[in-house]
């Protein structure tokens, strides 16, 4: 069984479990999905499952209102299959995934992965899904229960608040008002706007006033991911002086049943505080002949509200058939700092469509864009970055490299800059690189000793190391190994 | 050790060597000279299994071993180095990473543990030293804006810390100025003159020869070893070149 047939299999056994009930979602029956498709009612369905209060109902349902009237994205370089938004799910509780028995059941290309990223086999049911591994997983690998809530009274007493959305909807309504919907508005884009209507779950982290997180969020989050759903929706609010450090996804393909995710992450930092967050992305990309797969699209972006405040985006994107994401930063703080660090690999039929957006509003903003573009087999992979500069904003300075690396003699490798100047005083500076491993590079490691595979991994870990250099230890040795097994196959 | 059989080699279709044979014994120093263009890189890559090199006829036995059966690197696991006449860039990776690496595969495809990051480090700083090369020099990446003399010095450097059985050195002293010959010429002494390992030199200069005494030289003209003599023949052909010498 392939990973894509066990989703289509655990899709059609909820579709089995909604049918036999005849008001399936409505009152008095529990069941743990919604019916096919979207409706109103399905926002309604939605936002009763999470009890939450009638504002943010009325949010969801304007959204969805705005949703209707609008059209999805022009595709520019991307090959999208039409989507039918009403042959699809919208809520499934946390659970409903269909278990396996024992990693027996698990796609054997999966588990290939998990044993060359090391995973340990505990930690492998965990991702793959196996029945009760949960519980043991984290006995065995992480001494239990207690880690998680020694982490979370760090956390408390340093006064971060770490709590999926849904609870801080409830429990922080002033907080979650305040900037939901601000960075990243309601009316933003297409998907943004489905996600405002339909979003299941998220992550929301609160840094008070000068408090340094006292840990990576990665370390918690780690032990602690719960299949957050295709609507991911993320809210950071990182007050004045503080600091935090966060890393979202996981170097393991995770089974999802889920075609279309549509996340949203929003982020504010407000005077003199800091922001890091990383993703590793390594969602199905399909077959090798280009079935199935995940389809990414998602709408990140930073308000540097502050004077002084940073935000810094990392991202390493191996996996997804289609990616469509722009991690941006609003730059309207006087001397705000982006940074966008970004590897995207690009194998057999997937397509990545990926950049970042700087918009200096404020006086003295700097930003610096680091993108590193891998394409192999027949991918394809464009950069697409907007660096713009207000009038008002004084001594910006802009600094972008884009660096393409072409494997094989079939991939394609794009890179579309815009650049809007509105004030002289702009210093911006542009490179960009094409380049493919050279037959030389290869016959020199392997004479070494590397066998082939070995051998690309390395030249392309290369090729991306001042990106990787930016991720937090643990993750920067997973990701390195994840260069390298998304591109087997890709040379020779 | 070596016993290359009436090799025939092709590059893009264009045959190179044609009908080479050589025999290379455990303890044993050759050298090789020729002409421009008279097939010796192209020995050289054959016989590292580049790919694009292609064998048409005859054969090459290592150790007991079919050579050519061999993946490129595992000819390296079993010990064959080449130094290279033109060292390749690597971009972002640092030689102690790259060579670290390289001698870690080598070890798994010979079944030995592979060496930690403290045990690794020892011995390239022996053999950065050996070959008075800056240990900061080999945290930079793999010959990324070296000068050709450090290239082929760090050539040195990876043979010292591979420890080949046979090592193919093709013009490793070309570039490299009065003293660092004599500092090559010492390192190849000192890695490879061993009862169990054996050189093959090919170099267009007497002057290397002096460091490294050879046991044979060979004249390699039109693809095919046409000349073979002791190391008076070096000295010969600096004296008339190779006008004699059937093509
Ligand atoms: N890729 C290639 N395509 C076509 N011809 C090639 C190719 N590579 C090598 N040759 C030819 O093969 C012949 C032998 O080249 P090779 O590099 O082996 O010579 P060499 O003896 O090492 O010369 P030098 O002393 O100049 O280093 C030359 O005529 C060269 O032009
Ligand atoms: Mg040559």
């Amino acid at each position: 069984m392939t990973d894509h047939q066990i989703k289509d299999q655990a899709a059609r056994d909820a579709a089995a479990s909604v049918a036999d009930y005849e008001h399936g979602w409505s009152s008095d029956i529990e069941t743990d999905f919604a019916p096919k498709g979207l409706t109103e009612d399905t926002v309604r369905f939605i936002s009763g499952k999470k009890n939450e209060p009638e504002w943010m109902l009325d949010w969801r349902l304007k959204a969805f209102r705005m949703w209707q009237t609008m059209e999805a994205p022009d595709w520019a370089k991307l090959n999208v299959p039409p989507i039918d938004y009403q042959d699809a799910y919208y809520y499934a509780a946390p659970k409903p995934k269909k278990t396996l028995a024992s990693l027996d059941e698990v796609d054997p290309e999966i588990l290939k992965v998990y044993q060359k990223l090391g995973i340990p086999i505990e930690e492998q049911k965990v991702l793959a899904g196996v029945e009760g591994a949960r519980r043991v997983a984290v006995d065995a690998v992480f001494d239990s229960v207690s880690v998680a809530t020694t982490f979370r009274a760090e956390l408390e007493k340093a006064g971060v608040i770490f709590r999926p959305i849904s609870e801080a909807i409830k429990e922080y309504p002033e907080l979650v008002k305040k900037w939901l919907g601000k960075i990243v508005p309601m009316h933003d884009n297409y998907f943004a706007t489905l996600n405002c209507a339909v979003f299941s779950d998220g992550t929301f982290v609160y840094i008070p006033e000068g408090v340094r997180c006292p840990m990576e969020l990665s370390t918690y989050f780690r032990i602690n991911a719960e299949n957050t759903g295709q609507f991911e929706r993320t809210l950071i609010i990182a007050d004045k002086g503080s600091y935090v450090s966060y890393l979202e996804g996981c170097t393991a393909p995770m089974r999802d049943e889920n075609q279309l995710h549509a996340a949203v992450v929003e982020l504010v930092a407000l005077d003199d505080a800091e922001i890091k967050y990383s993703t590793v992305q390594n969602w199905y990309p399909g077959n090798a002949e280009g079935l199935g797969g995940i389809y990414n699209f998602v709408t990140k972006r930073a308000l540097c509200q502050g004077a002084r405040s940073k935000v810094s985006w990392t991202q390493v994107e191996t996996g997804s058939a289609i990616t469509w994401k722009y991690p941006s930063c609003v730059l309207n703080g006087e001397n705000s700092v982006g940074e966008f660090y970004s590897v995207a690999v690009t194998n057999n039929f997937q397509q990545a469509d990926t950049g970042t957006k700087m918009i200096h509003n404020g006086k003295g903003s700097r930003s610096t864009i680091v993108s590193k573009g891998i394409s192999a087999g027949h991918s394809n992979n464009t950069y697409r970055g907007l660096v713009r500069v207000a009038p008002q904003a004084e001594g910006v300075r802009n600094f972008t490299q884009c660096d393409s690396l072409l494997l094989g003699s079939v991939s394609g490798a794009h890179t579309v800059p815009y650049i809007e100047v509105r004030n002289p005083s702009a210093q911006i500076e542009h490179e960009a690189t094409t380049s493919k491993i050279s037959d030389d590079q290869l016959f020199y490691a392997m004479q070494r000793g590397l066998a082939q595979e070995e051998a690309v991994a390395l030249i392309v870990n290369g090729f991306a190391k001042e990106v990787l250099q930016q991720l937090p230890m643990e993750f920067a040795v997973e990701a390195q190994k994840l260069l390298g097994i998304s591109l087997e196959g890709s040379v020779g | 050790m070596l016993q290359i059989n009436n090799l025939h080699a092709t590059v893009a279709d264009k045959p190179i060597l044609k009908g080479l044979s050589l025999q290379i014994n455990a303890g044993e120093i050759h050298a090789i000279m020729g002409p421009n263009g008279a097939g010796k890189s192209t020995l050289t890559y054959t016989l590292g299994g580049r790919p694009g090199y292609e064998v048409t006829d005859g054969s090459v036995s290592f150790d007991g071993q079919d050579l050519l059966a061999l993946a490129p690197h595992e000819r390296a696991a079993a010990g064959l180095f080449l130094g290279f006449q033109y060292p390749v860039e690597i971009p972002g990776v640092s030689n102690v990473q790259f060579l670290r690496e390289a001698l870690n595969s080598q070890r798994k495809v010979r079944g030995e543990e592979p060496l930690s990051g403290g045990e690794f480090l020892k011995i390239a700083r022996a053999q950065a030293d050996a070959m008075g090369m800056d240990m900061e020099m080999l945290k930079r990446p793999v010959n990324v804006g070296f000068s050709g003399g450090e290239k082929k010095r760090n050539e040195m450097v990876q043979m010292g810390i591979l420890d080949p059985v046979l090592a193919i050195l093709d013009e490793t002293d070309s570039g490299l100025d009065i003293d660092a010959l004599r500092v090559v010429g010492d390192g190849i002494n000192r890695i490879m003159r061993k009862p169990d390992k054996a050189v093959l030199l090919i170099t267009h200069y007497q002057r290397l020869l002096d460091y490294v005494k050879p046991d044979f030289v060979h004249v390699l003209a039109g693809g095919r070893i046409v000349r073979t003599g002791g190391p008076e023949l070096a000295l010969e052909l600096e004296e008339d070149g190779y006008k004699e010498m059937a093509a």
